[in-house]
């Protein structure tokens, strides 16, 4: 039986045009811009100077805080300097800029094909080897892995999840993963049991990715301890509460983390990363990225070093199509709009979309029929018309607090939904942000 | 029949009469003494409600003004010095009349000075905006235009100009509530003195970028080069992080500064137009009721 969430979820077209393109490498280009902000904390802190030299994977970054993480050159050659960069939404962010040379791989980095499969290392071993690897959660909010493998000494995890859900329509790039290399992603689910010290884990597949799922099923016969569901194609089912809902039936509770009910959730695109890290040494410096879009003419799943500027990836896809009205960097529903093309990939970055103006158009907002779509839609519980009222009304964040606004995770379900196209999600955001401020800054009782 | 409408009126006026003796001890015992000057000041101020003066409102302001030992620390931003004289005589003290001030909109980033490099089709809001991206041009310092602070003015003094895409102040109605100052995500609006004659001279840019940054985005923006600060003969202008800033407080109003500028970033406001060499002034205030100012002055001239 397929499993899925309870409660809200919209179905949008999943528009998966890339699901059969294989994953392609993308040639090194000449220069790489390779931002300090890879992840979600404080970005790391650059320990190159200009004209130092740099190898394929040598530090260049160090965390900076708790909530932080180490960044690896993507390439080899000279740094030619450390500046701040625009970002895709255009605010500066330190980036070290390397003009390559060659393509000289760290020595310790195991380049050759084969599979490792057995793991000689103790939790510490494998929490310290991903942590150096620099390695954050690669389903979207970039969050470093090695805290979110490290629970608090009061909470125990029971079990391991994997999210191969892959929901927003268009991206592609888990599907191809777990196509291509579904022993390894188990061999990192297996890495990250031993870590957590669970012994049961699942992974969590849509089912409009039959192969994908055919494929990881039959990886998995090595693996007793792990187990492939297939879930219902709904969005977000890739959502970390939604996944956990769907696979195990429990729910966390409000301003609850997952390791409250017991469970810790890892993309299978963080699950490949754990298993290069540990098993050949390789950091995170790569990843896959998905190119796509009706007007693009050659649409492709690319292994993708971070620090390739958006626009070099246009060239590659035979250049910017006439059509093309916004680039999006990730999927439709949760990405980003890309403000400056200039920008480079980061480790979370999972797809580069275009858009025409005809399906970005936002339609002009009537009035509010209190048909109850949005609230129906809300995978969260929560009553978006009732919070856009309550934000557009000023001043109310008590009220928007009883309402549990800070409970939204921005999944867009609402705004998708709604007949009278009120921008929802765009006015909760904003005061979901201020209501959480005024919680942190309230004193403790 | 009778007896019973008798009996219910004497009934009911027993009861009333019993419950008014009640009610009357209760409101003896749990009377709350209030100054009756807080009345007198209320009456006096213009019950805008703003939160301008910094209290929650006009009745709070009020409690707190008869409260405190002098009333210098409070200050009445729509009222202005009548007003708080007048509350300085109810309560039998003085008070210094302060310098009047005026919202200014440090950016001149136009529709024609500023190009745009990206279209923002999201909900119409600066706040908005301004937490997803820098915005639709090339400054991130400068000007959104969604009128977030024409939405929080309650004396409909400001408004985004649609022709060139940034707000202006109309300055015989802005009382320097600060509402639209705490609006502005981007801290563009800034509070600064009337100035003698109503005339005043400011930096419109807030950008820190580098020169060149700068200039690329925006063909008014300061890029610090700092030719103000040597020519100004009073000291008032600083120049920190690539960008000018006139201290009001210094400022003498010569408008040397004003020549000096190569960005033309400094504006002099409702100054007399200069004759003859007006050819290459480039500095004529667009504003309609400025306009109406310069004539006036000429013609007390």
């Amino acid at each position: 039986m397929k499993k899925t969430f309870k409660i809200g979820g919209v179905h949008p077209n999943d528009n998966k045009l890339t699901s059969d393109a294989i994953i392609e490498v993308f040639p090194v280009l000449d220069t790489a811009y390779i931002s300090m902000a890879q992840h979600l904390g404080a970005p790391a802190e650059p320990i190159v100077q200009k004209g130092d030299k740099v190898r394929v994977g040598q530090v260049i970054g160090k965390p900076t805080g708790f909530i932080s993480g180490f960044v690896h050159s993507s390439v080899s050659g000279t740094v030619t300097s450390v500046e701040p960069l625009p970002d895709l939404a255009g605010n500066p962010v330190t980036h070290v800029v390397i003009a390559v040379e060659g393509d000289e791989w760290c020595e310790e980095i195991d380049r050759t094909p084969d599979i490792k499969r057995d793991i000689p290392y103790s939790s510490e071993e494998i929490i310290e080897k991903i942590k150096n690897a620099g390695i954050v959660g690669l389903g979207g909010a970039a969050f470093p892995t090695h805290v979110k493998l490290n629970p608090p000494k009061d909470k125990k995890a029971e079990f391991l999840i994997l999210n191969g859900s892959e929901c927003e329509p268009y991206v592609t790039a888990d599907d191809r993963i777990m196509k291509e290399r579904p022993e390894e992603i188990l061999i990192g689910a297996a890495i990250m049991m031993k870590a957590l010290n669970v012994d049961k884990a699942f992974v969590g597949i849509e089912e409009n990715k039959p192969q994908a799922i055919a494929s990881m099923k039959k990886a998995a016969e090595a693996f007793p301890q792990i187990e492939i569901v297939t879930l219902k194609k709904k969005y977000p089912q890739g959502g970390e509460k939604q996944l956990i809902d769907s696979v195990t039936g429990r729910r966390v509770p409000s301003m609850g983390l997952p390791i409250d009910v017991g469970v810790v959730v890892q993309n299978v695109g963080t699950s490949l990363a754990v298993y290069e890290a540990v098993q050949k040494n390789q950091p995170l410096f790569e990843g896959v990225v998905t190119v796509t879009g009706h007007c693009v003419t050659e649409q492709r799943n690319f292994l993708l070093r971070i620090g390739t500027p958006f626009s070099k990836i246009l060239d590659a896809v035979g250049g910017l199509p006439k059509d093309a009205a916004k680039f999006i960097s990730g999927g439709p529903m949760m990405g980003k709009a890309v403000a400056n093309i200039d920008a480079s990939t980061l480790k979370g970055t999972s797809a580069f979309l275009l858009m025409t103006e005809e399906e970005t158009r936002r339609k002009e907002e009537g009035n509010c029929i209190r048909c109850g779509k949005c609230t129906e839609a809300c995978p969260m519980g929560l009553e978006p018309y009732l919070l856009n009222k309550l934000c557009r009304a000023g001043n109310r964040y008590d009220d928007l607090e009883k309402e549990k606004i800070f409970d939204c995770i921005e999944c867009g379900c609402c705004l998708y939904t709604c007949p009278a196209n009120i921008p929802l999600l765009d006015i909760i955001r904003i005061n979901k942000a201020e209501v959480i401020k005024i919680m942190r800054n309230r004193p403790k009782k | 029949m009778s007896t019973t409408i008798i009996l219910t009126i004497a009934c009911l006026g027993v009861l009333g009469l019993l419950f008014s003796v009640v009610l009357y001890f209760v409101a003896q015992k749990f009377k709350v003494e209030e100054d009756p000057r807080i009345d007198i000041v209320e009456s006096i101020l213009p019950g805008a409600n703003c939160g301008g003066c910094g209290q929650a409102g006009c009745r709070a302001f009020a409690e707190n003004v008869v409260k405190a030992p002098s009333i210098g620390s409070f200050f009445c931003p729509v009222g202005g010095n009548p007003t708080m004289a007048e509350i300085a005589k109810a309560l039998g003290q003085e008070v210094e009349a302060k310098e009047p001030m005026v919202a200014v909109v440090r950016c001149h980033g136009t529709i024609d000075n500023r190009a745009k490099i990206n279209n923002f089709e999201g909900y119409s809001s600066c706040k908005v905006m301004s937490s997803l991206y820098i915005g639709d041009t090339g400054c991130k310092y400068g000007c959104l235009g969604k009128g977030d602070c024409e939405v929080v003015c309650k004396f409909d003094a400001i408004h985004i100009d649609p022709k060139r895409g940034i707000p202006e102040v109309n300055q015989d109605k802005c009382t320097a509530c600060g509402a639209c100052v705490k609006a502005c995500p981007k801290s563009i609006i800034e509070l600064r003195n009337k100035g003698l004659k109503e005339r005043r001279v400011y930096v419109s840019c807030l950008s820190k970028d580098k020169g060149a940054v700068t200039r690329k985005a925006c063909a008014v923006g300061c890029i610090g080069c700092g030719k103000c600060a040597k020519v100004c003969p009073f000291g008032a202008i600083t120049v920190e992080n690539n960008l000018a800033y006139i201290d009001f407080t210094k400022c003498k109003l010569c408008r040397k500064c004003v020549e000096e500028c190569p960005t033309k970033a400094i504006w002099a406001v409702n100054f007399p137009i200069k004759l003859p060499k007006s050819a290459t002034e480039p500095h004529t205030e667009p504003q309609p009721q400025t306009i109406e100012k310069e004539s006036t002055v000429q013609q007390e001239n």
